[in-house]
Parts: C-alpha cells; sequence; structure tokens
C-alpha cells in the first residue's frame, strides 16, 4: 500500500513543481521547457509503478515498469536481433525505396498539370486508408523474410510522401518562377535549384508521417508470419506465452526507436530546410 | 468537377495496369492448374518452371494465360473478380434478405464501423479535452504538448495485442473496448492539433474586444473561441476519422477476433483465400470514403450555418 501512497504523493508534488515552474519567471528558459515534460512522463512512470505494486496487478498482466527495464536489460541480445530483423532490414529498406519512390513518381507527375489533377484527390483518399490491410497478401507474394514487411512499407509510406511531394512542387510563386526563366534555365536547373528546394518543407512532413507508418507496417506484417526473430513476432508470440514483461521490452523499444527516427527526420530537416521562416531565429 | 475527367484518367491507367499484371503474377498458378486437368505445358513441371521467368512463361505458353484471369484461388485477383465477390458478399446477400449473415460484409462493416465510430467518439473528447486545457494552462501545454507529439512517434499497433490481452483479463467482453481505446489513440492526435491550432486562431483584437464586453471566460470561450475553432475542427475531424478507422482495422487484424473488416483479412490470410481479403480491403476503402464524405457534408452543413463564407 506504502507504494501506492508514495505515488500519489510524487504525483501531486510533481504537479505543484510543474505548475510552479511554468508560471515562474523562467519558464521561458530551456532547462524548464525540458524539466517540465520530463517531470510530467517520469509522474506517469511512478503512477504506474506505485498502482502495479500497491494494487498487487498480477505482472502477468501488467508488469510494473522496474520489471520492464530488468528483462530489458537482460534480454538486450534478443531485442538487437528483433531489432537488425524489423527496423533496419525490414522498415528502413522500405522507407528508403517507398520515399526515392514517391519523390521521382511525383518528379514525373509533375510534368503534366493534367495528370496532377487527377491525383492529387486519388492519392489523398490512398493516404486515408487503411493500407496495413494489404499485409497478409504482400506476405503471400514476397514470403517470410523481410521482403515482405519492407514491401509493406513500400506501399504505406508511398502516398503520403507522394501527395506532400507533389503539392510540395507547387510551392514555389510564379514570380520566383519567372526570375529563372529571365536567366534563361532550363527545365532540370529550374528543378534543381528552385523548385526541389521549394519543396523540401513539404516532402519531410510527408517523411515525417512516413516513419511512423513505416515502423507499423513492418511490425504488422510480421503478425502475418515471419522468421523466428522480429519485433512483430516477438510482441506476438509473447502475448500468447505471457512473457508480457517481454513485449514490454519490445514496445519500449518501438517507442524509442519511433521517436528517434522522427527526431533524425526533424533534424535532417532543420538542415535542409534552415532558410524557411520556422526555422530562422 | 473541374477535376472530373483527369481523375477519371488516373483511375483508368490504374485498373488497366491492374489488369495486365494480373498475368505475370498468375501464371505460374494457372499453368500449374492447367497441367493438373491434363493439358501440355512447357515446360513440363511445377519444380522445373520455378527457374524460370515468368515472362518466358508467358511467352512459350500464350494460350493459358487467360486462365490466369480466372482463378478460383489467385495471387492477385482481377478487378472484376473483386467486384464480384464484393457485390456476392454484400449486395446479393441483401437482396436475398440475408444483410446480417455471418457471411455477409455487412454485417462485419457494421462491427467495424460501430468500434470505431466509439473510438472517434474517445478519441474526440480526450482530443478537445486536451486541446483546451492545452489553451487555457500553460502548465498543460509545457507538460502535454511534448508527449502528444511523441505518443505519435510510438507504433501503436505494438501495443494492440497488449491491450486486448489485458482487457480480457481484467474481465472486459468482447473486442469492442479495446478496439475503439486502439482507434482513439490513432485519432485524437490530429484532434487535438487542429482545435489547440483553432482555439487560439481568434486575434488579440477579438478577445480585448469581449474583454471590454465584460465578458467572462465562458462567455469569451462559447461565443468566440469556439465558433472560430470549428474550421479547424472539421478539417482535424476528418483526417481524425480516416485514423479511426485504421486504429479499428489494426485492433481487428493481429489478435484473432471473428467478426469485422480486420477479421475478414486475417481469415481470408488463415484459409488461404484472396478473394475474401482484397474484398474485404475494399470494402474498408469505401468505409473510409464514406466516412470522410459524411464529415464533409456535415462540415459544409455547418459552416453555411455559421455564416462562413465557402
Amino acid at each position: 500500500m506504502s507504494a501506492l501512497v508514495f505515488a500519489l504523493v510524487f504525483w501531486l508534488a510533481a504537479w505543484g513543481a510543474n505548475v510552479w515552474l511554468s508560471n515562474s519567471r523562467w519558464s521561458g528558459t530551456w532547462a524548464v521547457r525540458l524539466t517540465v515534460p520530463l517531470l510530467f512522463g517520469a509522474t506517469l512512470l511512478v503512477l504506474w509503478e506505485g498502482l502495479v505494486l500497491g494494487l498487487g496487478v498480477s505482472p502477468v498482466i501488467l508488469p510494473p515498469p522496474s520489471m520492464v527495464v530488468q528483462t530489458f536489460a537482460t534480454s538486450t541480445e534478443t531485442l538487437w536481433i528483433d531489432f537488425v530483423q524489423t527496423v533496419i532490414k525490414g522498415a528502413l529498406r522500405g522507407f528508403v525505396i517507398g520515399a526515392l519512390a514517391a519523390v521521382l513518381c511525383a518528379i514525373l507527375i509533375d510534368r503534366s498539370p493534367f495528370l496532377t489533377r487527377g491525383l492529387l484527390p486519388i492519392g489523398n483518399f490512398f493516404a486515408a486508408l487503411p493500407i496495413v490491410g494489404v499485409a497478409p497478401i504482400m506476405v503471400n507474394w514476397f514470403g517470410f523474410d523481410w521482403q515482405s514487411k519492407a514491401a509493406v512499407v513500400v506501399v504505406m509510406v508511398f502516398f503520403p510522401i507522394l501527395v506532400n511531394t507533389v503539392q510540395g512542387l507547387r510551392a514555389s510563386d510564379a514570380l520566383q518562377r519567372d526570375l529563372m526563366r529571365t536567366y534563361a534555365a532550363s527545365y532540370w536547373q529550374t528543378l534543381v535549384k528552385l523548385r526541389l528546394p521549394a519543396a523540401m518543407p513539404f516532402v519531410f512532413n510527408g517523411l515525417k508521417i512516413a516513419t511512423t507508418l513505416a515502423l507499423i507496417g513492418a511490425i504488422v506484417a510480421e503478425y502475418f508470419g515471419s522468421p523466428t526473430r522480429g519485433m512483430g513476432f516477438r510482441i506476438s508470440t509473447g502475448v500468447g506465452s505471457l512473457s508480457i514483461d517481454l513485449v514490454w521490452a519490445e514496445i519500449a523499444v518501438a517507442a524509442m526507436v519511433g521517436t528517434s527516427f522522427y527526431g533524425l527526420m526533424a533534424w535532417i530537416e532543420r538542415k535542409v530546410t534552415f532558410w524557411h521562416p520556422s526555422h530562422r531565429t | 468537377m473541374r477535376a472530373f475527367l483527369p481523375i477519371v484518367t488516373v483511375l483508368t491507367a490504374f485498373v488497366g495496369i491492374w489488369y495486365l499484371s494480373v498475368a505475370p503474377m498468375n501464371i505460374r498458378v494457372a499453368l500449374d492448374q492447367v497441367e493438373r486437368s491434363g493439358a501440355e505445358v512447357v515446360p513440363a513441371g511445377a519444380v522445373e518452371r520455378r527457374s524460370v521467368s515468368v515472362w518466358r512463361l508467358m511467352a512459350q505458353n500464350p494460350d493459358h494465360i487467360a486462365v490466369g484471369y480466372d482463378l478460383d484461388r489467385p495471387r492477385l485477383p482481377t478487378p472484376a473478380q473483386v467486384g464480384q465477390e464484393l457485390w456476392k458478399t454484400t449486395g446479393a446477400m441483401a437482396l436475398k434478405g440475408r444483410a446480417w449473415s455471418k457471411r455477409s460484409l455487412i454485417h462485419h462493416g457494421w462491427i467495424t464501423l460501430k468500434s470505431t465510430l466509439w473510438g472517434f467518439l474517445l478519441g474526440t473528447t480526450l482530443g478537445i479535452a486536451c486541446a483546451i486545457a492545452i489553451v487555457y494552462s500553460r502548465t498543460a501545454q509545457m507538460s502535454l504538448m511534448p508527449w502528444a507529439i511523441i505518443s505519435q512517434t510510438i507504433p501503436i499497433v505494438a501495443l494492440a495485442p497488449m491491450i486486448i490481452v489485458v482487457s480480457a483479463q481484467i474481465g472486459i467482453e468482447g473486442r469492442g473496448l479495446p478496439k475503439a481505446v486502439i482507434s482513439a489513440y490513432l485519432c485524437y492526435f490530429p484532434v487535438l492539433v487542429g482545435m489547440v491550432k483553432g482555439l487560439r486562431s481568434p486575434e488579440l483584437s477579438q478577445l480585448d474586444l469581449l474583454k471590454t464586453y465584460d465578458a467572462t471566460g465562458l462567455q469569451s470561450f462559447l461565443k468566440l473561441r469556439l465558433p472560430a475553432s470549428m474550421p479547424f475542427l472539421f478539417t482535424s475531424l476528418k483526417v481524425g476519422i480516416a485514423a479511426a478507422l485504421v486504429g479499428t482495422i489494426v485492433g481487428e487484424l493481429p489478435t484473432g477476433a471473428i467478426s469485422g473488416l480486420g477479421a475478414r483479412i486475417l481469415i481470408g490470410d488463415q484459409f488461404g483465400n484472396p478473394l475474401a481479403i482484397w474484398s474485404a480491403l475494399f470494402s474498408a476503402a469505401i468505409l473510409a470514403g464514406l466516412l470522410v464524405t459524411f464529415l464533409d457534408l456535415i462540415q459544409r452543413l455547418a459552416l453555411r450555418q455559421m455564416g462562413a463564407q465557402a
């Protein structure tokens, strides 16, 4: 019971501290901007731990975070193998292929305004569809190994990136394009020097949406058949064999991978689109 | 309407490419089937054919290509086959008065629709509540917003089997609730972001005007901030409902559910029935289209009522 009381006290204290910090005169500094969300996250973990221990929840249903951390530490080898199989082989390859294909397609389509008008609404529609459903079809076509996972990822990331890139290629305004024409720039020169850079904020928007989709695709595809490794495989078998702590460790890996993948994209975006008003300081 | 002709062109191109790719995709299955029924196939034997490319197979057996367009278990069904299967499991059954039978996609679509709507309701409420908290409280903004963003980078599907097992062990009957939780998780974020933007969209001078009227906080919320946020709300609702449908289907996919469109995909996979997978996929797409169109209609009606210029 004391664990529960401690968790509740910690919650109230952290809440108070956050209210005080965010209304104090340091609230604009980066230290406070970092502390407040971190404290909030820590509170959630402490509450979880306290509730599980205090109410005596069976670890088969919900293991406390401390147990998940232990499992994480003892089974890093398994987690690493799964990480390589799902993220490096499946998600990342699919992401790269899908993104390249989408950008190339967008550049091709962009040459014809007629096709662009037709493809934008259709692409938008496809981007909203539950495309994960193609996972069993892809597993059937490409076999159990990473090729089928990459194929699902390609299909999932293709449309969001395509739609965003097509929109981005139209982002440069008429004045700028006229200027390129007065320079007697060719189509390719205009594309490389003006329109592609101008499209980058849109492209990265699509890429950032696609990071999460890539992981979802790679994990779901493993539910339909995979070699005896991979995050999706471990999660689905772990749930079946009640090794829930290992499942949570995999979820933690997935969360970290998802967040850092997204963070990486955001970082590259800042480097590439340093000229954009939203990044100027 | 300007987009009508281009859309039709692109769709026709899609269907055309689809028909063309059926031949190479299905040629092996077709040749196996033809050979079993006693016809002459070059080269003979499924094992010998494995090392031959599909293009050569097609060139050497031109008479049998057509068989690939009418297989029971094709690797890639033709659009017509998918359409027929769709009609057989929806319209034709409805005409026979068996629209709610377990084999009908109307029944499964309804199950999926129900948990999608529950999840949508849950996610929207949560998103709007969080948005209001974020707009009115600095603390909430600083502590919630980063986690809201991080939560979207976590692949929820990893959690889907987890949520279903946990809720089963706590003693929640049926799969409605866990599926709704997953779809709520996917759809609250667009609503949250849209509403924060919308609630902050009134200008400072407008807020000041209300202050000169001596309006209370509640009044300025109801009469200014909330109406001003409506266009943003509807735009994000459309994103949200599509996300909610994805969430429900993901919730049905990996977990051995027996009803719902996702479960049809799963069962089609387990019983080696590609037509069932494809028709379930297409009905999910149609459902998504209907939901978004429906919200679009409501948006137009509501905004016209509020006097917005369309």
